[in-house]
This record gives structure tokens, sequence and C-alpha cells, in this order.
């Protein structure tokens, strides 16, 4: 922005002479040209097409913005609407396999797994085990599991805690045969 | 009728005036020829033929459109036309949505409201879009207009549930009450302030035709909910807010089995849910009438195959807040969709979601893809493989926005020849000035392709590493243009120049972070007159240029933001407009009115 200023006060006088002939004239377009010229200059490179959508895209904003406002085009009006269930608290979505129903808890009220795994039992009305890292949990049919970040399906217990309540999308209680295989 | 005595034409030569028969026939036929004409296009064009077409359309005319609430004063239009039925008037420009403007920009309903009160007591019909509405006018007009029926405001703001609840009470035979993408409470961080509005409505059988509150923030009364729409037999359209699960959505579809457009509110079961409230007979298997289906706004995907059963009667489908279902999910119900027209849906759905669509949607129209946010991990959700395999499978289309991160110019050329039937191409593509993403060249040729191809476009939205090239073609082509958005593209003033002197009927031209400067926006004086309004945000527009046209043009508005500190030549923002009145003097402090 700092360049485009400095082009202007140097053009001045052309630039905000107003013509009422016809556009289109050639002394204009010579005129069109020169200005242009300097003015494509700035325009940033094509960028890389690993770009992350609207992340990247802020870093490489021409100086003058720091942040580019209304791109890309999304109403404040929807970004709101996701951020209200976001506000109060995690939720996040419960199911136990073979259960026709859901339940949905908020993760933030647990202080640690051994809360939220007696949440869990008392919701479902089962046992759940004994969680060890190397093997899974041992006791009962079922093992807690969930969906991260990342659309992988984990162990409930594998990753800290604070990790867990920030990265955990849903939770599925698994049973039987099926839950061997986390 | 009444009224024609007092208007009885004054300026007829004397011999005439002796014989009033020929006139009176002249007027009678004339007022009852016009009667037909409703579009307002025909209107305004029979209004021009000679001062008593233009008085009768005067008398006759019920329907009134304003597509900009400071081209005209409020005293000015009711002095023209004294039969007013409906209104329609249009405040801010589009860009506002993204944040684009101050928020106390102005498009105040309150002077058009005081105008109406006093000049149409048998208004029955209020359509506002981008305006900003108080609580304190829903009240009035509830108080103005005993005939008052239908109430929609669509991205409106200003008002919370004491107005709702004003309308409510005070409209009578109100039919529609339709409150679509309006921001209605949203700064309310508590809700004991809220008015419980659904409770409001009249004892007794009600008129409700349309009932949409989807995007009101606060909780709902349920029960009276429940009870309203009991009483409400003529209701066709419901779509409710987030607050309303599963459980009570149900309950009302069972109360209301002839419902055609349904918003589903929040598709989920609230956190204190007994165990034996949690299964749930699905009243969608009944439903014969569901033609349109919207809202899941926080979708638990388990229920999902609930709606199985409508899906092969939907015509029209909003998934684009089904935030937690993934693409097999998404799938499963588009696959079942055959009869669907209108589909508007997140990326989530990936390309191979759009390959479904392009299988079973075969009278598909309409397609939004929206992008809500980034996903996490995932670089391209949509792509030219899903608007190819669109346009190879839905070849009736005829609007289609899709936000993408990468596209190429080979799939745009490819829908541009399978659906020459395109109206609205609307291509976000996310990150700035993204070229072809196979071959690298800019994206001209596909845009050039759908100007060229797609012969009956009005509206073009583009985006991606465009040069001059790209400008030409819509120039040369784009005749029928009549809204063109321009973002993050373009090389030098040739571009805009192609544009204001090639698109004949261009109406509405957006143009943010362009090259554009002064000797671009001089070639289009004299197009401005035609236009209904210009918006050029961070481009290379100066302050003077500006104003010498604001002086150089009469009755051409000018409006200049700049937020920075110290003064500057360069413009932030120039939203330019014809006025045929003075221009306003609502505009907050940032704002500098030229003219």
């Amino acid at each position: 922005m700092e360049n485009s200023v400095a082009y202007d006060k140097d053009l001045n006088m052309k630039d905000t002479e107003l013509r009422l002939g016809l556009p289109g004239t050639e002394k204009n377009e010579k005129e069109e040209t020169t200005l242009s010229v300097k003015v494509s200059n700035k325009r940033p490179m094509i960028e890389s097409s690993k770009d992350n959508g609207s992340k990247t895209s802020d870093e490489e904003a021409p100086p003058s913005k720091a942040k580019i406002v209304g791109w890309p085009p999304i109403r404040s009006y929807r970004k709101n609407s996701l951020q209200e269930a976001e506000a109060s608290g995690i939720y996040v979505k419960v199911s136990l396999d073979g259960a026709p129903y859901l339940r949905k808890i908020d993760l933030r009220i647990y202080g640690g797994y051994a809360q939220l795994l007696k949440a869990l039992e008392n919701m479902f009305k089962l046992t759940i085990g004994d969680y060890s890292e190397k093997e899974g949990y041992k006791g009962s049919d079922y093992e807690p599991t969930y969906e991260d970040k990342d659309g992988d399906w984990m162990l409930v217990g594998d990753v800290p805690w604070d990790m867990f309540v920030t990265s955990c999308k849903r939770l599925r209680i698994m049973k039987g045969s099926e839950a061997r295989g986390v | 009728m009444k009224n024609r005595n007092a208007t009885k034409p004054r300026n007829y030569p004397l011999s005439e005036l002796q014989s009033h028969n020929p006139d009176h026939v002249l007027e009678i036929v004339l007022e009852t020829v016009l009667q037909f004409l409703t579009s307002r296009r025909d209107r305004n064009a029979a209004s021009l033929v000679c001062k008593s077409w233009w008085r009768t359309d005067a008398l006759t005319r019920s329907e009134l459109f304003i597509s900009n609430c400071y081209a005209i004063s409020p005293r000015r239009v009711v002095s023209r036309f004294s039969r007013i039925l409906s209104v329609t008037i249009k405040g801010k420009p589009r860009l506002a949505d993204f944040d684009m403007l101050p928020a106390d920009w102005g498009a105040h309903f309150s002077q058009w409201l005081t105008a109406f009160s006093t000049a149409y007591p048998w208004l029955e019909k209020v359509h506002l879009k981008r305006m900003s509405v108080t609580d304190d006018d829903l009240s009035l007009l509830g108080d103005s207009f005993a005939a008052f029926k239908e109430l929609v405001l669509v991205s409106c703001e200003g008002f919370g549930t004491p107005g709702l609840a004003a309308v409510a009470t005070k409209c009578r035979l109100l039919r529609v009450l339709d409150l679509e993408e309006s921001l209605v409470d949203i700064n309310v961080s508590d809700y004991s302030g809220i008015v419980d509005w659904i409770s409001c409505f009249p004892e007794g059988e009600t008129h409700l035709e349309s009932l949409v509150f989807d995007s009101v923030f606060s909780p709902i009364n349920l029960e009276a909910l429940e009870k309203l729409v009991a009483r409400s037999p003529s209701l066709k359209r419901l779509r409710v807010n987030g607050h309303v699960k599963i459980f009570h959505l149900y309950r009302l579809m069972h109360i209301a089995p002839h419902l055609t457009d349904l918003g589903t509110g929040s598709f989920d079961v609230p956190e204190d849910t007994e165990d034996d409230e949690l299964v749930f007979e699905s009243p969608f298997a009944a439903s014969k009438s569901l033609v349109c289906l919207s809202g899941f706004r926080d979708i638990l995907p388990e229920y999902l195959p609930d709606i199985y059963p409508v899906c092969g009667n939907l015509t029209f489908l909003d998934f684009q807040y089904a935030d937690i279902i993934d693409t097999d999910q998404i799938k499963s119900v588009v696959s079942r969709c055959h009869k669907l027209q209108t589909l508007w849906v997140r990326d989530a759905i990936f390309d191979e979601g759009l390959q479904v669509v392009a299988q079973t949607c075969k009278d598909l129209r309409e397609l939004r893809v929206y992008h809500l946010h980034a996903s996490d991990g995932v670089e391209a959700p949509v792509s030219e493989v899903g608007l190819e395999a669109i346009s190879r499978g839905c070849r009736k289309l005829q609007y289609i926005m899709f936000f993408c991160q990468r596209m190429t110019n080979a799939a745009v050329v490819a829908l541009s020849r399978n659906c020459p039937n395109l109206v609205v191409f609307r291509l976000c593509i996310i990150g700035r000035y993204m070229p072809d993403a196979l071959t690298q060249p800019p994206m001209d040729e596909g845009v050039g392709a759908i100007v060229m191809n797609c012969k009956k476009l009005t509206r073009l939205d583009v985006s991606g590493f465009l040069t001059d090239r790209a400008f030409s073609y819509i120039g040369k082509y784009g005749k029928l243009i009549r809204t063109l958005s321009v973002n993050f593209a373009g090389d030098t003033d040739l571009g805009l120049k192609n544009v204001l002197q090639g698109c004949t009927n261009l109406q509405k031209l957006e143009i943010r972070d362009g090259p554009f400067g002064d000797g671009a926006l001089c070639c289009g004086l004299q197009h401005f007159y035609n236009m209904r309004f210009l918006w050029m945000s961070s481009c290379k527009v100066t302050r003077q240029a500006c104003q010498a046209i604001a002086q150089t043009l009469p009755h051409l508005v000018l409006e200049v933001i700049n937020t920075a500190q110290d003064p500057v030549d360069d413009v932030e923002l120039l939203y330019m407009y014809r006025s045929l009145d003075k221009p306003r003097d609502d505009a907050p402090k940032l704002v500098t009115v030229l003219h």
C-alpha cells in the first residue's frame, strides 16, 4: 500500500484529471499501461497449492493488511451459529454399541479419566474395566474409544487428559470382539 | 376506484373535457388492463409511455420494490404511489454480510415505516433484506396495519424477541412470519431478558401458513409452540431453531402432518434426556407432503436414517449446517433424493459425495457447496473432480455456487458445455489468486467459457488468478450479466474498462481487492446511472477521483470509507449508487458521503 501511494503522488496530475471525452483514446491507454505495470508488480505471486485455505492466506497477505476482512466470504451469522454450541462447554456425543440411543456429555465437568469412566458406567449401567497402557481395558466386554480431530479412532486413556479433552470429537463404547481391535 | 375523481386529468384541451366519455373509457380500459401487469419491470415500462399511463400505474400499482433504500426518499415514494399493499426494500450491499461495513452503517427501516404507516393503512406485506429493524419498528408495524399478513426479514438485524412478541400480538391476520438469516438476539449472553413471543399469538385458530425462526438464538417455549402449531390448520412451512430437539420436533410433526417445508432445528437430543425418552418413532415415514427439508444444526448422525423415507419426495434439501456428519452419511441421504432440485451442502460432502449427487439428482437445478471452516488436515475436500462430475450428471443445472481450494480451467469449461442453461455461476477459490491447479495458467479460459457458452448467464462471481483476458471475455460475451462480483482478481485497469463498456446490462458490480484505479473507474461514467450500485474495496481508487465524479454527475452518490489514521489518498471502500433525492444524513462517522 505504501508503494502505491508514492506512485499516485508522482502521477497526480494525470491521475485525477477527469475527462469527459470517450474513454479508450490513445492517450488514456498509454497512461493506463504505465500505471498498471507498476501496480501489477505489487500483486503477490501464485500461492502454493498446498494452501490450507484461509490459514496460510492470512500469512501471505500484502504488508498493509495483517488480516483479510470478509475472506473467505462466510457469513458471520454462520460462524456464530456454530460457535454458540462451542461456547458453553465441550459437548461430545456418546454412543454404545448395540444401544438404540445416544447420550451427550460435557467433558469439562470431569477432572480426569477416572471420573469420566465412572460417569459412563453409571450412564449406561455397565462396567468398563481397568485400563492398562499395553493391553487396553481388561475385565469387561466394553472398551471406550473416541474419534479425534484427525478422524482417527483412539482408545480412551492413551493420551494425557488435557489433550484428550481438546481433541475428542465423539465417544463410542465398543462392545465384544470389535473392541479388541483398537 | 374512489381515487379516480380526485385525480381527473387537468391538462386536457377544453373540447375534450366537455365530453367525458372517451377519457373515462380510456381510463377504465387502462386501469383494467394494467391490473394484469404485475411484473414491476412491465409496470415501469408502461409508466414511461405517457403521463396518463404514468398516473394510472401510480394509482393502481400494489407492489412496491425498492432495490436500494437510499436511492429514493420515502416521502417521494408515498406521494407517487397511493395504493400499495406490498413493499419490498433492500438495504445494505451484499458484502455487509461479511463484516465489510461498519456496524451502524444505516439502512434503517424506521423512516420508511413512518411514511407507510400514514400513507398505506391497508399494507399487507413487508419484505426487507439487509435492513436495520428495531423492536419499536415492529411494534409500530403491528399498530399501523390492520390487515397485515406477511412479514419477511432476510439478513436483518436490530430487533429481538420483544419485537417478535409485538408482531405476534398485534397482527391478528398474520399468515407469514419468516426470519431468514436474521440476527435475532445475537448479543444476548443470558436469556433472562427474553420475551416468550410464541405465547403472544392470539388464542383460537391462527391464519399462519409459514413460520420460520431457525435463526432466532434464544430458547422457545416448547409447550406454547406445540399449542400454536395445533391451532394453525393452514401451516405448511415450519422452520424451528436449534433449541427444538428431536423429541419435540417429532411431536410437532405429529400435530402438523401436512407440512410441506420443515426446518428440523437441532436434530439432536438434550443432554439430560432420560433413557426411556430416547427411542422415538420417526414421523417421517408417514409424511407424504414434505418436499423441503432444512435445519440439522447439531445433528446426531444416528438419527439420520429417520429421514430416509422422505428423501424420495424432496425437491429442496439444505444440509449446510449439518456439521458432525461425514461424507458417507451425506451420501446415504443424497443417494435417495431422486427428485431433488435444490441442494445446499457443505464441502464435507467431498468429491465422492458430489459424484453420488451427479448419479442420483438428475433434476438438479441449483447446487451450493458451502465452506464453513477449514477441515483439519483435509486439503481439498471438493475440487475440479466433483465439479466435473456434477456437470456430467446434472444437465439441468441453472445455479451453482462452489467453494473450493482448487479448480481447473478444464472443469469449468466442461461445466459450461454440459450445463448451458446456467444462469448463476459463483466460484469461490478460497486461497487467493489461485491458478489452474493442474496446469498453472490463470483461470481465464474457464471464465471465458462460462460467459461464452452459458448464454442465459445473469450473475457471475469470480475469484482465482485472472488476468485482463478474463475480463475482456466477460465484457465481450456477458451481455446479459446483471450482477458481477470480482474477488482478488484482475491485472490492469483495462479489465474493468472492458467490463464497464461491454456488459450493457450490468446493474450490480462488486470488486474487492483488485488493481483497478481511477482510470478504469472513469470509463464507466456513462454507465453508472444505469446501475444499481458499484462497490470497490481495497482497489486503487483515490479520493480525488471520487470527488470529481461526484461533482460531475449529479444524482450519483459516492460513499467513501477510510479507516486509516492519517489522511490518505487511497479510498478503502467506495460504494456508489444513484439517488433521486438528496444524500442521506444517517451515515456513521467513518462514511463520507460525496455528492
